[in-house]
């Protein structure tokens, strides 16, 4: 298991090494430049501009610095925010986003688990219909659209709970969670449902039922196991989606995460921050799919010698 | 779903108002200042960044020679309790208050301007507005690398005195000491974390900066809040009555104004337009609507055929309605543009005129000799709804009144800067707004080969109006000389300016002194909560 672990984390130097590359070439391919401005400067300052950032060296020449300052932990410094390194920048806002998407993504588990379960154990009732029409509808609505009017009901109708911020005043984490988890709540119902309902028509259940267990014990200790399975192995994906989609609730709720720094950078040609970021989301998208690939392994044997990892 | 119906009615149940009383309303008690600031500012340094919310926070902690009247947008005194003016205008004579100190305790001294102005005019610190200080002797050639001795351009500290010699005399120039651009940095501070020209300078983060201004730095958390706190050192505190600030990056202005409704900030800064006409009728006393020292305008380019022929110009002025588009498409109190800067009946305001003349534009038209049937014009904008909405009216302005077909083409907003500076467009949208209240601020631009003409416009006879009109005492002589200018450049329509921006945002009433001038700039030191 170790070892398969080791081999997938050798996988991650090719990878991030030609997201590099690729994000390199094409913001240079891109038009528009970090210094264009609607106040145009002279061409004597874009030139002091273009050398105070090694921008007016060769391709290669930058994208070789670039790789042997980042393997020691120098990601650059960023354009759009003189004196401030990409690094630094990405640091404040990272813990934040990580939280905001672990307590999504406990909320999406929580919500999608039982209600899945639900619609599992009455297939065709209204305990089935209604949740799955309801997590239907999570799916449609984009969270730019369900985060405002959240606001709009919570926070400005009724005053219950505040519309922005993390962290400052009691409560403001409930609207971005919900926000941010409901859509993969939904995913996590229907995953949920199917798993459950394909484990639930297995013999070892009929076995279990014939041995007179309780349906209870049948499901939460025999079938859960095997029906969350899906949920699990969407975890990895969901986590770093929810991470990169982080970028609208903390625009939405002004939070003040790293997500909105992956957006703005492409806006602002900030080339360092570019890179930053997306060297920091293909390592986080890895490291899920594989802390995900490894939870899925545990659960399901067949899957524990080679399979999972793999 | 029980289960989590309970779950979260207990989380609500345990969050929320304590009380009926809103954010706004405990920090006003506070006299703390809750501003919502647009975008996250780039930085600190006045020398180094260019936008409106760095200059919002720098309001707050630095003071220049003067200050920026918001009454009348004249002057008052700053760091400079006091100055002269020699009779050819060129010679500028500060005197310094005593009572001026940094928040480290040190007195500001004229040798630290000197500093502060040495480091912006040094191009390998590549500030973006050192042109501000191009009125100043030599101050171009310093900065162009011509010449390499600082002590060649005109200024120079004197015991207590700041001596500066001008070019020309620039009645104005009072006026642009208003500018950020100009005010100074602690030289001991600057070289302590990371010296005169570098563009990595540490001093801007909060545990190094010293400032001079009504405020000191307290924190400053990236894309949450920049707080900062009243200076008990600052000379003018006698009528200061305000004890902190709170700066918010909100970018999403409906976030913003989602954020001023439930009552945590006294200020909004934007207004979405679809929601003006609601808080017209509704809340009235918190919207403000003022005049803006800003054009919106088609900027043509006039090197490309049949662009360059001045009728086919004058054919695309004359079929546009501005009128329609100021009342049906903004619907907010812009004015219609009859000038390229923005008249004030109190001072400039130039006798041109924009008429809207369908039937001359077509005979225009036919005298420029353009064939209709030609492959269509390209109309370009950065993306956004607003210049959507106008640009898709002109359109059919006209195709309905010229037969002219024109295609639009909107782009990210740094193609967009990319394409207007290479000379990438046929007409573009533009917009510009005035750095100090005085009309060179505008008409400097379409001098030839200015790098914000981007129009490839040239006309000597402009050009030598404004040396002309550089060497002038007399304001009002000045002004008739710029009105001459402003007479060609209507003539000529290098740019076709369409209306006077206006200013709209939303203020709590709890914030008292507040004056709607026309470079939407109010010291924060004259304000108060009540």
């Amino acid at each position: 298991m170790i070892q398969l672990i080791l081999k997938r984390l050798l996988t991650y130097i090719p990878v991030l090494l030609v997201v590099v590359i690729i994000t390199f070439l094409m913001i240079h391919a891109a038009p528009g430049g970090p210094f264009d401005a609607e106040r145009v400067a002279s061409p004597e300052i874009i030139e002091k501009l273009n050398e105070a950032y090694d921008l007016d060296k060769p391709i290669h020449v930058q994208i070789y610095k670039y790789l042997y300052n980042a393997i020691q932990g120098d990601f650059g410094p960023s354009f759009k925010y003189p004196g401030r390194t990409v690094s630094e920048l990405i640091m404040s806002g990272l813990p934040t986003t990580i939280e905001l998407a672990l307590y999504s993504i406990l909320f999406a588990i929580f919500l999608g688990v039982i209600s899945g379960l639900l619609a599992s154990l009455n297939p065709g009732k209204i305990l089935d219909i209604v949740p799955m029409s309801i997590s239907l509808l999570g799916i449609c609505i984009p969270s730019i659209i369900l985060g405002p009017v959240l606001v709009l009901i919570f926070g400005i109708w009724y005053e219950v709970l505040p519309v922005y911020g993390w962290g400052d005043n009691p409560g403001d984490k409930i609207l971005p969670t919900i926000t941010l988890g409901t859509a993969y709540a939904a995913i996590f119902a229907r995953l949920t449902r199917g798993g459950m309902l394909e484990v639930l028509g297995q013999d070892f259940i009929r076995t279990a039922r014939a041995k007179g267990l309780s349906e209870i014990r049948i499901v939460v200790v025999h079938a859960l196991r095997g029906g969350i399975l899906p949920v699990i192995s969407f975890l990895g994906p969901a986590i770093a989606g929810l991470l990169a989609g982080s970028f609208v609730v903390e625009t939405i709720f002004q939070i003040n995460g790293v997500g909105r720094f992956y957006v703005q950078a492409a806006f602002n040609r900030d080339y360092m921050m570019i890179l930053g970021t997306s060297i920091l989301f293909t390592f986080m998208t890895l490291t899920f799919v594989l802390i995900s690939d490894i939870m899925a392994s545990f659960l399901n044997p067949t899957l524990r010698d080679s399979g999972g990892l793999e | 779903m029980r289960i989590f119906f309970i779950v979260f009615i207990f989380l609500i149940s345990c969050s929320g108002k304590d009380d009926s009383a809103s954010k706004v309303d405990i920090f006003s008690e506070q006299g703390i200042l809750l501003l919502g600031n647009g975008t996250e500012p780039s930085g600190i340094d006045p020398h180094i960044v260019t936008g409106v919310p760095e200059h919002k926070i720098l309001l707050a902690l630095l003071e220049g020679l003067v200050i920026f009247n918001p009454k009348n947008n004249g002057v008052l005194p700053g760091v400079a309790s006091d100055w002269s003016i020699s009779k050819d205008g060129l010679i500028y004579t500060f005197t310094f208050n005593p009572d001026a100190k940094w928040t480290n305790g040190e007195i500001v001294k004229p040798e630290h301007f000197v500093y502060s102005w040495e480091r912006i005019l040094s191009s390998e610190l590549g500030a973006q507005y050192a042109d501000m200080l191009y009125v100043i002797k030599n101050a171009e050639s310093f900065h162009k690398g011509q010449i390499r001795d600082f002590n060649q351009v005109g200024v120079s500290a004197f015991k207590n005195k700041l001596v500066v010699t001008l070019e020309n005399p620039t009645p104005y120039f009072l006026n642009i000491l208003t500018h950020y651009a100009t005010w100074p940095v602690h030289p001991e501070t600057v070289e302590k974390f990371g010296g005169m020209i570098s563009r990595n300078n540490q001093w801007t983060r909060v545990n190094n900066f010293i400032g001079n201004g009504p405020f000191k730095l307290d924190s400053w958390e990236i894309n949450k809040s920049l707080k900062v706190t009243r200076n008990d050192l600052y000379w003018g505190n006698d009528f200061n009555k305000i004890n902190g600030i709170e700066f918010l990056p909100i970018d999403n202005e409906l976030t913003q104004d989602r954020l001023f409704r439930s009552g945590g900030i006294h200020l909004a800064n934007t207004v979405p337009t679809e929601k003006i006409k609601r808080y017209r009728e509704e809340r009235p006393n918190e919207l403000i609507e003022h005049n803006y020292f800003g054009t919106y305008y088609y900027r043509i380019n006039t090197n490309k055929p049949p662009l360059n022929d001045v009728n086919f110009r004058r054919a695309l002025s004359l079929s546009i309605d501005r009128d329609l588009i100021v009342k049906s498409i903004l619907k907010g109190n812009q004015k219609v543009s009859y000038s390229f800067t923005p008249p004030d009946e109190n001072s400039y305001d130039p006798n041109t005129q924009l008429e809207f003349n369908p039937v001359k534009a077509k005979l225009l038209l036919e005298e420029s000799g353009y064939d209709i049937n030609n492959p269509p014009l390209e109309v370009l904008y950065n993306t956004s709804e607003g210049h959507q909405k106008i640009a898709q009216a002109i359109q059919e302005m006209w195709k309905k009144h010229l037969g002219l077909n024109v295609v639009l083409t909107n782009v990210d907003w740094k193609v967009y800067l990319s394409r207007e500076t290479q000379g990438e467009f046929d007409i573009s949208r533009a917009g510009w707004i005035g750095d100090y209240p005085d009309p060179f601020t505008f008409l400097d631009m379409m001098v030839t080969d200015r790098g914000n003409n981007k129009t490839g416009w040239s006309n000597s006879s402009y050009d030598e109006i404004l040396i002309n009109a550089a060497s002038k005492i007399s304001t009002v002589k000045r002004y008739e000389l710029y009105e001459e200018a402003e007479k060609i450049l209507i003539d000529e329509l290098p740019v076709i300016p369409l209306y006077t921006y206006t200013r709209t945002y939303l203020l709590n009433e709890r914030v008292k002194n507040w004056q709607n001038n026309i470079l939407d700039t109010n010291p924060y030191q004259f304000l108060s909560l009540e």
